[in-house]
């Protein structure tokens, strides 16, 4: 099964919760898809290195002794990446998602296209744990096609946990599709519940099965959890305000090795994840 | 000589839209008459790339110079290519501004005074 890990509110503990459960889910794939700054690896610390696969776009090249300059390139173009002149076809790389539409429809034959390298996929294990992880170069703007690249090196016989960058645009939702179940990290704030209810909508949309684990459940005040009722959403599992947690965190170690009485939190996440998945 | 003056209302005197990419009409002004075309801007609300299809509008309708309030690095160096001069900072409706780069009162920019998407969110923030 496929087990995404996503927030909508940056910060709310994510990364901590993919670490902890994978460390405790025996054999299993942890992909970090938060491909603008991934750092799985500062917790999970592959050992052994499978190999890097770099992430290529294809950029339309446009041969001008065959342009007409007609502009159904130009007008094809969802995403504007392409302007036709007069005697010139202007590209903006940066616009472009490399979706081939622009050769699809030139009635010349004058679109070919060349790779343009926009990041890598990084595939290392520790123990039993394959880490996955999506890097996109810097200065790159787009992370999704390397976020898709790292899903498709995932062996569908194992369990897969994603960890999903923030938010709810186009890489998250890049990472959520195609999961069996979507565990959305929150805090019990008004800037958490508010973050929450955008997540929710996108997870509904994709119509994904989810539920929510509060981290840092002891502060703030009790909105995400009659929201939650409201919206009959289960909740996973309550992490409490514990300073010992951050300490390690920002250690680069894991909770579940350091603190061994979160072993029991972090997998009785997994186990309802399962009981919930499976049912219904 | 024909100019595209960026504008929130159909007319020449609606106000002039700051934004290039993301304004909501070009008013296409023929300078020695005063004749106008107006034209919605389909890109308004458009994710990405408004800049640039805005500049894609310019050069098919052939204006040969830009009037708006800022413009940013896609546009200006799709305008720039096709040979449109830009003129920023421009205020009040699209007529006055008219006889304002008549008087060769406007200001002409050769490099973006914006940033990527700085159009967007309809002066929420």
């Amino acid at each position: 099964m496929i087990l995404a890990v996503a927030s909508g509110k940056g910060g709310t503990g994510k990364t901590l919760v993919a670490t902890n459960m994978a460390s405790v889910a025996g054999e299993v794939q942890l992909v970090d898809c938060d491909a603008e700054e991934p750092n799985v690896h500062l917790f999970i610390k592959p050992i052994e290195t499978e190999g890097v696969i770099p992430v290529t776009l294809s950029l339309p090249q446009i041969d001008e002794g065959k342009c007409t300059h007609c502009g159904r390139c130009a007008e094809a173009c969802e995403y504007h990446a392409l302007m036709v002149l007069g005697q010139q076809v202007l590209l903006f790389e940066e616009l472009c998602h490399g979706c081939g539409a622009c050769s699809f429809v030139c009635p010349e034959g004058a679109i070919s296209e060349r790779p343009k390298e926009i990041g890598r996929v990084e595939v290392g294990k520790r123990g039993s744990l394959r880490l996955i992880q999506g890097v996109l170069h810097v200065g790159e703007p787009m992370p999704s096609p390397v976020i898709r690249k790292a899903k498709a090196l995932i062996d569908p016989s194992l369990m897969a946990i994603l960890d999903a960058p923030p938010g709810t645009s186009c890489p998250v939702v890049e990472t959520v599709k195609g999961a069996d179940f979507c565990c959305l990290v929150t805090e019990p704030t008004p800037f958490g519940l508010y973050d929450l209810t955008l997540a929710v909508g996108m997870v509904k949309k994709l119509g994904i099965k989810m539920g929510v684990v509060l981290n840092r459940a002891d502060v703030g005040d009790q909105g995400v959890r009659e929201y939650l009722q409201g919206e009959e959403i289960p909740l996973l599992a309550e992490i409490p305000f514990d300073p010992r947690i951050s300490e390690v965190c920002s250690r680069g170690g894991l909770v579940v090795e350091e603190l061994p009485h979160y072993r029991g939190l972090f997998s009785s996440i997994l186990l309802k994840v399962k009981e919930l998945s499976s049912g219904g | 000589m024909k100019v595209v003056v960026t504008a929130s209302g159909a007319d020449l005197d609606a106000p002039v839209d700051p934004r290039f990419g993301r304004c909501s009409f070009f008013v296409i002004v023929d300078t020695d008459t005063m004749a106008f075309e107006a034209v919605e801007n389909q890109a308004a609300m458009a994710a990405g790339g408004a800049g640039v299809q805005a500049a894609q509008l310019v050069a098919n309708k052939g204006g040969q110079a830009v009037i708006t309030g800022n413009i940013g690095p896609n546009a200006m160096a799709g305008l720039q290519a096709a040979g449109v001069k830009v003129y920023v900072g421009a205020e009040g409706t699209v007529r006055k501004s008219v006889e304002l780069f008549k008087e060769g009162r406007l200001q002409e920019a050769t490099s973006a005074t914006a940033s990527p998407h700085s159009g967007m969110g309809r002066g929420r923030w």
